[in-house]
């Protein structure tokens, strides 16, 4: 444990000096990771505000916080393992990191710490000042931010393990591309990422209720600004904990197949 | 420890699945359908040993076999069937204690990040290997002095030559003191004094920390240099493994015959193939087994001055063996 912790100070420190060298494209990504909410909330908030001030009992300040805290919630679940991932097994990379004696995933989750915290220096401003201009609304309570922390760790690790998985899809290439096209819909309509999902229609709440997505993303945001009645929020989190147990187990099985595979195509 | 072997095997083979098609949108259709699929046989039941501390050559044709060898004895193939232990351990489980004990250097797929200097990615690697602080320090300063890195390690890698990275690459791969090395084609690509450099560093280490040294190569001169044992794979067997001048002797049928004569070189044509010409210098190609008595027949015919007779370069023989897929 602790040599892994070694190892762990070690990567972020690497890390961080790798990012160092990307300060330009940092600054795009940032560009992309906010404007997409930002056009969310002025949607919803001219909705709200045509509909004589709320839509289904949310008015624009509601909307405001929730898009506020998508965002930061989104930046610190959001990762990029998959398409690097991909290109690790089609350029052959993935040889020199199994001929280490360390689990190939621990540099990953390192290196995704790294440019999470990085990144938050500049996030947290950033939603501040939308802040100022959005005027967000919400009633966080102590108890709300204590459970908004396992929630937010939990949605963290379920979005960072499926999409590893994804990433090991590589190994099967193109038969699997249709899954990870699947995976990406879903995320896209059902994590949140639009608007809350109470304003969506009953089956796609079930649906979303029934997939990872919304544990990955809307639930903590949600928690947070206490949208959420004791029921759902117990619900959630045993949601997320069965989510965790899924995704882990998943990305066992497919990382011993995969190595069989990989090793079948000449590694 | 007293391993009796670093490196044993038996029948080792590996067949891959490849997928075929032939050339074409039809095809690329169809094959999306029902994907065709082929065996390919890699390695075809090889059996050697090594002792510890030896260093021993792996010649063969481009795929012949031996990075797909190399990989299984790392660990990053299963055989398809056969056995092999490397240094105790079965190679394909990967177990921490074995892999902290290897290294693998590839000639063109890498360890190092490439954006950051060398040097932060040995920091990473000492952690990861679990190098203890002291050691770590004094094996650095022992490599730097070796290859030279001094000017090398804090500049970000992506800025270095290939001969320069390449001898990062070795030196991020020796930190841990592995005690089998695995080198596959490291002089690839390199100029002739990187090269030459690379194949001292290689000798110097296995005799300074008595490391098993298995290594592929395409140059010759790499071989020569280091090996005195090759092994020659080719579609997957093993053709020879024994001394790499007796290859030479069995495998060649040819001698060369040098004379220093004044006399006319279109008159010496009688007795072998002329191969070169230059002032009062022929070289002659003959059958070893009539080398005596053309040697004979030379002395009394000719006005020869001088005369040597030698073994054609075993780059020759090689290329021979691999054409031929023989050893004679």
């Amino acid at each position: 444990m602790k040599a892994l912790l070694a190892v762990y100070r070690a990567q972020l420190k690497t890390s961080f000096l790798m990012y160092l060298q990307y300060r330009a494209s940092s600054v795009l990504w940032l560009l992309g990771m906010v404007l997409e909410p930002v056009i969310y909330l002025v949607v919803w908030s001219t909705i709200a505000g045509a509909n004589g001030g709320a839509v289904d009992g949310y008015t624009a300040g509601d909307f405001a916080a929730y898009f506020l805290v998508l965002l930061l919630v989104n930046h610190l679940t959001d990762n990029w393992v998959y398409y690097e991932f991909q290109e690790r097994v089609r350029q052959g990379l993935l040889s020199p990191l199994l001929l280490r004696p360390i689990h190939p995933i621990h540099a990953d989750i390192a290196q995704n710490l790294t440019y999470k915290f990085m990144m938050l220096v500049v996030m947290l401003p950033t939603a501040g000042a939308l802040g100022l201009v959005f005027h967000p609304t919400a009633s966080i309570t102590p108890l709300s931010l204590l459970l908004f922390l396992p929630s937010l760790v939990l949605a963290i690790a379920i979005r960072f393990l499926v999409e590893w998985s994804l990433g090991l899809t590589a190994f099967w290439t193109t038969q699997m591309s249709a899954v990870i096209q699947v995976y990406y819909v879903g995320l896209f309509f059902l994590s949140g990422q639009m608007g809350p999902l109470a304003l969506f229609p009953a089956p796609v709440q079930v649906l979303a209720q029934l997939l990872p997505f919304q544990w990955m993303l809307a639930f903590p945001v949600q928690l947070l600004l206490g949208q959420l009645d004791q029921h759902a929020i117990v619900l959630g989190l045993i949601a997320q904990t069965i989510w965790l147990c899924l995704s882990l187990a998943m990305m066992t099985v497919l990382w011993h197949r995969g190595l069989r595979r990989y090793s079948g195509m000449g590694a | 420890m007293g391993h009796s072997c670093a490196i044993d095997m038996c029948n080792l083979s590996k067949h891959y699945t490849v997928s075929r098609r032939d050339a074409g949108l039809k095809a690329a259709l169809r094959s999306v359908v029902r994907r065709a699929t082929s065996q390919v046989v890699a390695v075809d039941g090889i059996t050697f040993h090594l002792a510890p501390g030896e260093i021993v050559g792996f010649l063969g044709p481009n795929g012949a076999g031996k990075t797909t060898t190399l990989k299984m004895l790392a660990g990053l193939l299963y055989p398809t069937t056969g056995t092999a232990t490397v240094l105790d351990y079965v190679p394909w489980r990967r177990e921490r204690a074995f892999l902290q004990q290897i290294a693998l250097v590839m000639g063109q797929r890498n360890q190092l990040q490439w954006d950051i200097p060398a040097i932060d990615s040995f920091a990473l690697n000492q952690t990861i290997y679990r190098i203890d602080p002291s050691a770590y320090r004094r094996t650095l300063d022992e490599l730097t002095e070796l290859l030279d890195l001094a000017p090398l390690l804090t500049k970000p890698v992506r800025t270095l030559s290939l001969g320069e990275r390449m001898k990062c690459e070795l030196a991020a791969a020796l930190l841990h003191r592995p005690r089998v090395l695995f080198l596959d084609e490291p002089t690839i690509g390199l100029d002739v004094t990187s090269q030459r450099r690379i194949r001292t560093f290689i000798a110097e280490y296995n005799r300074r920390s008595e490391a098993t040294v298995l290594l592929s190569s395409h140059y010759m001169a790499d071989v020569e240099a280091l090996c005195r044992r090759v092994i020659v794979i080719h579609h997957g067997q093993i053709l020879f493994d024994g001394n790499l001048r007796e290859l030479a002797q069995r495998s060649s049928s040819y001698k060369t015959i040098t004379v220093q004569t004044p006399d006319e070189p279109s008159r010496l044509a009688s007795f072998g193939e002329v191969i070169s010409r230059e002032e009062g210098q022929v070289k002659l190609r003959v059958p070893k087994a009539a080398t005596a008595s053309v040697v004979q027949r030379l002395l009394e015919e000719c006005a020869i001055s001088d005369l040597t007779i030698e073994d054609p370069p075993i780059e020759q023989v090689i290329e021979q063996i691999f054409a031929q897929g023989v050893v004679a």
